[in-house]
């Protein structure tokens, strides 16, 4: 799908530090990635989110100079890249597996790429002591890196390229290899610790939160193509198509027909929620007379005992998954093909809901946004 | 069978005690060894034993005194002739599982980097001489470096040299090339194992911090294949040390090294004991020298970094 832009497409910084033009990554038949384009800019906290094999991987790897494009180019803080091999690039990667060296401890895992800048004694061992700081290892350097936790091991591996003061650090989903808590903690770490060097971050990761919590915009990747690339909030609430949208979360998809169609909006009847006017997106297709109109399942609250709302549809709870702070509710609403999935916190007592119940949802007609299918 | 066993008490029991000694660990993996155990015990340990007693001996003609005596020790320490043949044969070795590495690494790194799909049959292919008998590649270096051989002809033929080369044949050097030839499988293979182990995202990080190609293998490849090219350095150079056969072809008089002499004292010169202190002597030496390699190759991966 053509990307045309708008003012979340572009990157918050005015200078672009990477700019990747038309570029295709074939092995044989098959394109790993598939003419994509993508402008990130200096200081951004850039992801590349997308299921396994979707591409992500291969275009951070073109980037830091392990692949080629089989055509396209990318060029880096204003310098083409083809033919410039990865020792020699403005970037460093995180590596998936952290890569630390075995043979090496922590101090001389971090000093490795400052060895062949040939710095003074003092300066070298004061680089390494501040990119220790940094990611709170001050104190270990003398350790092996087996006798790390993963994740000691994964801050090695920031600090040893954050040591180099590159102008894009490149992370290969970092996190994936920690526990859950612990990779909350690191998520928050990481975003911080990026706004403090202020130095260009490109993320790929298959985890939708990872992307939402830590980035400035996100690309979207499916099958070797760019779907969207925008803002978190912009991704989350107005995915472009059903696929990203079933990507960034449960997402309701409602039909409807359209009823008028002009330059900037829609509007749709549908048969749970009457007729809803809707903004139009970007790259809207006509396809027939039909549309294809989506709810976040928190967009819908339940309408306790004599409230109202200007907006509400009714139906019956015929499941409830409890998930601690919030519950889930799978609600029917006559002449809607699926039941609407809702999420509602517990305080006010939504877990308690028998299954059977007869309810009203309120909801805001702007939750609902069109998208391609 | 298996049933009426289980119906008898008393067999049952005996099994359960069975059961529960084979139960510990230790003595699992023990009886698991024990034929080879045993095997070495009667074949390894107790020669080994009966040499070194013999060492401490003396032999009057036909007749061995049994009577503790470090003669034999002394002679082999202090001769000249023997002194010279140790040596002689320290060098060789030395010389050879040096080179045998320093030539193994290349072909390993080439089957473990860039091997591909066909990295076992790479390895296949570099057995195929192992096929032949060791006696008849040696020979077969006789016929290429020989008075009438394939290298003289060849460089005659080119105009290279006028008439044939004696320098080639029957001296150290032609030890070293037959043995460097005969062990380089032996090199590879251990490089190899090595080379596989070292994980590519470290090259890749390596490459990713600033190193090119050559630095990246010295700092990152060649130090974690340290332990491959220290068991092939040893696995080369502690046979080398008592190798018999290809002094004896194509070493002549120049190449004869301490197993020709030791063979003599057993064989000819029917001397047990002194050829049984020249048999402990070697052994000592040889240890030593391979407990030296193994430090030195890890003092100089320690300096790399």
């Amino acid at each position: 799908m053509p990307e045309q832009p708008s003012p979340a497409d572009r990157p918050r910084s005015e200078r672009a530090m990477i700019e990747i033009r038309s570029v295709t990554r074939s092995y044989g038949a098959f394109k790993a990635l598939d003419d994509a384009s993508l402008t990130i800019g200096e200081g951004e906290f850039f992801s590349l989110l997308g299921p396994s094999g979707c591409g992500k991987t291969t275009l951070l790897r073109m980037i830091a100079g392990f692949d080629n494009p089989t055509s396209g180019s990318i060029s880096v803080a204003g310098q083409p890249m083809e033919g410039i091999p990865a020792n020699r690039r403005p970037t460093n990667m995180v590596f998936q597996s952290y890569a630390i060296f075995p043979h090496l401890n922590v101090e001389q895992n971090v000093a490795y790429g400052l060895k062949r800048l040939k710095l003074q004694g003092s300066e070298e061992k004061r680089r390494v002591e501040e990119a220790l700081a940094q990611v709170s290892l001050t104190g270990l350097g003398k350790r092996l890196a087996t006798e790390l936790s993963g994740g000691q091991r994964q801050r090695v591996a920031l600090a040893r390229a954050l040591v180099m003061r590159p102008k894009v650090l490149l992370l290969d989903e970092p996190l994936s290899a920690l526990d859950k808590k612990l990779r909350e903690q690191m998520q928050v770490e990481l975003r911080r610790l990026q706004q403090a060097v202020g130095i260009t971050f490109v993320l790929v990761t298959h985890d939708q939160y990872e992307a939402l919590a830590m980035s400035d915009r996100i690309a979207v990747m499916f099958g070797g193509r760019i779907a969207q690339v925008a803002s978190p909030k912009e991704i989350y609430q107005r995915p472009v198509n059903r696929q990203v949208a079933d990507f960034l979360g449960g997402m309701n998809f409602v039909k409807g027909e359209i009823v008028e169609e002009n330059g900037a909006s829609l509007v749709v009847d549908t048969l749970g929620f009457g007729r809803i006017k809707t903004d139009k997106p970007k790259a809207f297709v006509r396809n027939g007379g039909s549309a294809t109109l989506g709810i976040r399942p928190e967009r819908l609250r339940v309408l306790w005992d004599n409230a109202t709302a200007k907006f509400e549809v009714a139906g019956k709870v015929v499941e409830r998954h409890y998930f601690g702070e919030i519950t889930h509710l799978i609600v029917e609403i006559p002449g809607l093909e699926k039941p609407l999935s809702v999420t509602e916190t517990n305080d006010f007592g939504a877990d308690d809901i028998p299954v059977g119940t007869s309810i009203r949802l309120a909801y805001e007609p702007e939750a609902l946004v069109a998208m391609a299918d | 069978m298996t049933v009426a066993a289980e119906g008898s008490p008393p067999l049952r029991m005996a099994r359960a005690k069975g059961n529960a000694l084979l139960r510990s660990e230790p003595a699992q993996g023990l009886a698991l060894i024990s034929p080879t155990l045993v095997y070495a015990l009667i074949l390894l340990v107790l020669p080994i034993l009966v040499v070194i007693a013999h060492s401490f001996w003396t032999q009057n003609y036909l007749t061995i005194d049994r009577t503790f005596t470090l003669e034999n020790y002394r002679v082999a320490l202090t001769e000249p002739i023997y002194r010279d043949l140790l040596w002689r044969s320290l060098c060789i070795s030395l010389t050879v599982s040096l080179l045998t590495v320093l030539l193994a690494y290349p072909i390993a790194y080439f089957i473990s980097f860039h091997g591909g799909r066909h990295k076992s049959l790479w390895l296949f292919l570099i057995t195929i001489p192992f096929w032949t008998s060791y006696l008849l590649r040696v020979m077969s270096w006789k016929v290429i470096l020989g008075y009438n051989g394939v290298l003289n002809s060849g460089l005659m033929g080119l105009g290279i040299i006028d008439e044939p080369s004696t320098a080639l044949l029957y001296n150290s050097t032609a030890v070293i090339i037959t043995l460097t030839h005969a062990w380089a499988a032996f090199a590879i293979l251990p490089i190899f194992v090595s080379l596989e182990k070292v994980d590519r995202t470290l090259v890749e990080a390596a490459k990713d911090l600033g190193d090119g190609p050559l630095r990246s293998f010295l700092r990152v490849t060649l130090p974690l294949s340290a332990p491959g090219v220290i068991s092939a350095a040893l696995i080369v150079m502690i046979p080398t040390v008592g190798d018999y056969v290809t002094p004896k072809l194509v070493g002549g008089k120049d190449g004869v090294m301490i197993a020709n002499a030791i063979q003599a004292q057993f064989g000819k010169a029917s001397n047990w004991p002194l050829g049984a202190a020249l048999s402990v002597t070697t052994m000592v030496i040889v240890t030593m020298m391979a407990g030296a390699t193994v430090l030195v190759i890890r003092a100089v991966q320690r300096l790399a970094r």
